[in-house]
């Protein structure tokens, strides 16, 4: 029999977290003898509107939740992810048709020499309320602040949760209400100013405060465009344009996985090259916007350094390839990419950050970013929105996007001169299948001879 | 009890003028293996409906994976308040013209069911592909990776549309990483998860697998005493492997209308394309000829329906240089009053449908591939994807591959590692200067096409001849 469909946030948190458990329970209790079991829940449901030109693009609502489960025995192991959708009947039936479907599969598989036992780590709950928007007063709330100006972007809300239970004993729930809203204003030259408001309440007069300051950066976008020809410039990054740089070291950078199998553009630093000693990077759990459970349970330490004065000192280790390569873990995730990521401040103050860079450009953002040369450490990407070239501490006019070619042992080597004394939170607003957690704290670099080439 | 689409639209009470539901099933199996080990295997499912409900001019959506009845109405009752409430803002208002009767299926061409390989059969494969990989000790990684996916997507609405596609996708990577000291190259079947096909277990011919297997096993020992790609401005012939990803970047996104219309800016971004270019821009060179063609066989992106009910057809977006229609759906073609093709889909039933490429193919011409290389003096020949940026404008692109040779006099040379290339899209594709023949022609995909807000990765296919660009740009790896 089905339950009633929960359509208020607390009432939906609340049902998935007790069907969740209910489940979880079921399926544990169903194990059979040499049976190990991690149980994942990732879910929300959000509203999402996507905006153009000051109006609704699209607009909608999400709920979406899944089950990832790990069975492991006789030395193998297999997953099957199902979809979650808080009515026990409904659920319970589909999960342990897939335990079933595993016992199938993983006779068929062969001996998994670095399977991670499931253990208990030690349990948690965290849940953060929110105070949002209603998804009938979004556009009204919205959008009449952004009349006769060109505003783009997306506004997405509503309760996201991560729970994680295995047959080790453990629990861990994370459940957070939040919103972000990611937006363009567009000047006549097609040049951006760029900006995210995120948060757990929604605040009418900080967005119309905030509005108003775009739309007040906005007239500089409004100067005819500089073309500037490729070569080295000096060159600061906001802290946006920071975080595109430093999220590179989430691809096949820090991960150990990836230094052991020859995929690290950070291998260098393992051979006695060094960065800057100005760099200190960590992952820094603090926070609180992530949860601190991997996908096997394991709970990170609350801050990982990762470079510290432009030494490598860590790299992210996952419990997996902990026993692959005897090291030891500590609590990354699968992929071993960052989950929290923070660049220390430097010295150099907001006020002071055009008349030390001088002439040159001053870039608020980058754009599609990848290796040119990943073992090499080299990167391409291209400049993106409120860009400007700069001369003798004066902002003189928004360029024509450049493209950038150069490598990390550089920019952040010997050419890193300093970092702001200050750093900003950049949430993280990817919706890759669902919406994501958390974001980065970065501070503004300033790099002598950047490298651009088309 | 087995969820029934139509009964479920039947039984709505919602008082608006046009009510879609899409129902979406998949089941995704994945076997990973490295270095002969197992390293992720397991099975995925998915399911869900994305109801669309039209009312005052704007469509509101609500998507649920909870089949019930009780759940589908309020899923349309959460879209109608969405459409009521945000149609005063609306961008354009719609009619149910834009969403009109279809009724008809599609299967995915194959010719072996997808469930006639086992479990053990593919896990045997891999370990097979990781050993026939591994043809040197210099060979530090092996990874092999199968992905197939069965997805069945069923379309009804109220003014009778009544669709039901079932797909079969099969998705393969393997790869070799060699190293000598501090030099280290990766070498893959044709560029990372290019090989994405519509197709059955027929992909998993061991003779075929094992015999590419070696091959990219024999190439990534090559890269390692190959000499850098040099720093020129020369003439660059590109295999169909990397030609997929020129065409997907520089041709694909910049003829999306939404882009056009500035749906996108705020993310992947707009376009140099306006709408006033279709039937005057002159795009590239007169080799050069584009269609969308969801209907060829085996392709990565093919269907008969798109997610609006408009059915799928073969059109020219360029024919001899000259831009001629967009990528656009009927929504963007209402907005846009351009023409446009069968292109709204969506990722699954949890997004709402956009503007996507699907199937985008540069159409064979009449160079064998001898004579191709024979009428260059010098320049440089290169194979796989493996890296990728572009401006938000599609514009000014950098791309890398995996492998490249250098010609001269005529023939094909060197082995050339750590191969890049950039250039500006339309003088790019005005310096086309000879198109392979069939002989030469490929097919190619990708599953991870990201676009929109919020994000949808799609399935996108692509086929090209061998092509050769005069006064390309061309450099090496760092020092």
């Amino acid at each position: 029999m089905s339950t009633s469909v929960a359509t208020n946030p607390t009432e939906t948190l609340a049902a998935w977290e007790s069907t969740f458990n209910q489940l979880a329970d079921l399926l544990l209790d169903n194990l059979q003898a040499g049976e190990h079991l991690s149980i994942e829940l990732g879910g929300e449901q959000s509203h999402f509107m996507r905006l153009n030109a000051g109006k609704v693009r699209q607009s909608g609502l999400v709920t979406d939740a899944s089950i990832n489960i790990r069975l492991i025995a006789n030395q193998r192991t297999a997953y099957a992810g199902f979809p979650f959708t808080g009515d026990l009947s409904m659920d319970s039936a589909l999960a342990l048709e897939q335990l079933q479907q595993l016992r199938q599969d993983i006779p068929q598989l062969p001996e998994d020499p670095y399977i991670v036992l499931p253990e208990n780590y030690g349990s948690s709950r965290e849940a953060y309320s929110g105070q949002l928007l209603a998804a009938d007063q979004v556009s009204a709330a919205l959008l009449p602040t952004v009349q006769g100006v060109d505003f783009t972007g997306i506004y997405a809300s509503g309760p996201i949760v991560r729970a994680n239970r295995n047959s080790a004993g453990q629990k861990h729930w994370f459940a957070t209400e939040t919103f972000v809203l990611d937006y363009s204003l567009i000047a006549p030259s097609e040049k951006a100013v760029k900006a995210t408001l995120a948060g757990q309440t929604w605040d009418q007069t900080a967005y119309t405060e905030q509005i108003q300051q775009s739309i007040t950066q906005l007239q500089v976008l409004d100067r005819p465009v500089k073309v500037i020809e490729p070569g080295q410039y000096r060159t600061y990054f906001a802290p946006a344009a920071t975080a595109e740089l430093i999220g590179m070291l989430s691809w096949g950078g820090v991960s150990e996985a990836s230094m052991q199998q020859g995929g690290s553009s950070l291998a260098k630093l393992r051979e006695g090259k060094s960065l800057s000693p100005h760099l200190t990077l960590k992952e820094n759990f603090s926070l609180g916007l992530v949860p601190r459970f991997n996908s096997l349970g394991e709970v990170a330490p609350e801050e990982v350094p990762l470079l510290v004065d432009g030494q490598l000192v860590n790299t992210l280790v996952n419990a997996r390839t902990a026993k692959e390569y005897q090291v030891k873990s500590n609590a990354a995730s699968g992929h071993e990419g960052m989950r929290s990521p923070e660049v220390l401040p430097g010295s150099l103050s907001t006020a002071e950050i055009l008349a030390q860079l001088g002439t040159g450009l001053y870039l608020s953002n980058l754009h599609y970013l990848n290796w040119s040369d990943r073992t090499g450490g080299r990167i391409t990407g291209m400049t993106r929105y409120a860009c400007f070239w700069v001369e003798q501490g004066e902002i003189i006019a928004p360029i024509k996007d450049l493209r950038f070619d150069d490598s990390l042992y550089e920019f952040l080597g010997a050419k890193l001169e300093n970092l702001t004394d200050t750093q900003e939170f950049i949430p993280c607003v990817d919706t890759y299948g669902a919406r994501s957690l958390g974001g980065s704290l970065m501070p503004g670099l300033l790099v002598n001879d950047f490298t651009f080439t088309l | 009890m087995k969820f029934d689409l139509h009964q479920a639209l039947n039984t709505l009470d919602i008082n608006a003028d046009w009510v879609g539901l899409r129902q979406v099933n998949e089941k995704t199996t994945t076997h990973a293996v490295r270095d002969g080990r197992p390293q992720s295997n397991g099975r995925d499912f998915t399911q869900g409906v994305m109801v669309e409900v039209l009312a005052q001019g704007q469509f509101g959506y609500a998507a649920t994976n909870r089949l019930d009845p009780a759940s589908l109405q309020v899923a349309a009752e959460q879209a109608y308040q969405q459409a009521i409430a945000t149609s005063k803002w609306a961008v354009h208002s719609f009619t149910p013209a834009v969403r009109p009767k279809a009724v008809g299926q599609y299967q995915s061409p194959f010719q072996q069911p997808l469930d006639l390989i086992s479990v053990a059969d593919q896990l045997d494969l891999l370990v097979k592909v990781c050993d026939t990989l591994q043809v040197s000790d210099q060979i530090v990684k092996t990874s092999a990776f199968t992905q197939t996916l069965e997805t069945e997507q069923i379309f009804v609405s109220s003014n009778g549309t009544d669709t039901h596609q079932t797909f079969g996708f099969v998705i393969t990577n393997y790869e070799a990483t060699a190293q000598d000291g501090s030099v280290i190259q990766k070498r893959t079947d044709n560029g990372p998860l290019a090989r994405c096909y519509q197709a059955g277990s027929e992909v998993f011919d061991p003779d075929q697998v094992l015999t590419r297997a070696h091959q990219v096993g024999e190439q990534a020992i090559a890269l390692l005493a190959a000499e850098d790609c040099p720093t020129a401005t020369t003439t660059l012939v590109l295999a169909p492997d990397q030609m997929m990803l020129q065409i997907h970047e520089s041709v694909g996104h910049p003829l999306e209308l939404d882009r056009i219309l500035g749906d996108e800016r705020n993310y992947a971004g707009s376009s140099f394309v306006k709408l006033s270019d279709f039937g005057h821009l002159v795009y590239g060179s007169p080799l050069m000829n584009i269609t969308f063609d969801p209907t060829v066989p085996g392709e990565f992106a093919g269907y008969a329906f798109d997610d609006a009910g408009m059915p799928a057809q073969r059109e020219y977006l360029i024919k001899e240089g000259l831009l001629l229609r967009g990528l656009g759906s009927l929504e963007s073609q209402a907005r846009a009053q351009v023409p446009g093709v069968a292109n709204f889909r969506a990722r699954s039933w949890n997004r709402a449908p956009i503007d996507r490429m699907a199937n985008l193919n540069l159409e064979p011409g009449q160079s064998s591939f001898d004579d191709m290389i024979g009428n260059i003096e010098s320049g440089v020949y290169m194979e796989a994807n493996r890296s990728w940026s572009i401006d938000d404008y599609r514009n000014k692109f950098q791309f890398g591959c995996e492998y490249a040779r250098l010609i001269e006099n005529g023939k094909l040379t060197k082995v050339l590692r750590n191969p890049n290339y950039r250039g500006i899209t339309n003088q790019f594709w005005g310096n086309l200067a000879q198109v392979g023949d069939s002989s030469t022609f490929a097919m190619y995909g990708t599953p991870y096409c990201g676009k929109g807000e919020p994000n949808q990765c799609i399935r996108v296919g692509h086929a090209s001849p061998t092509c050769a660009f005069k006064e390309i740009e061309v450099f090496g790896g760092a020092a």
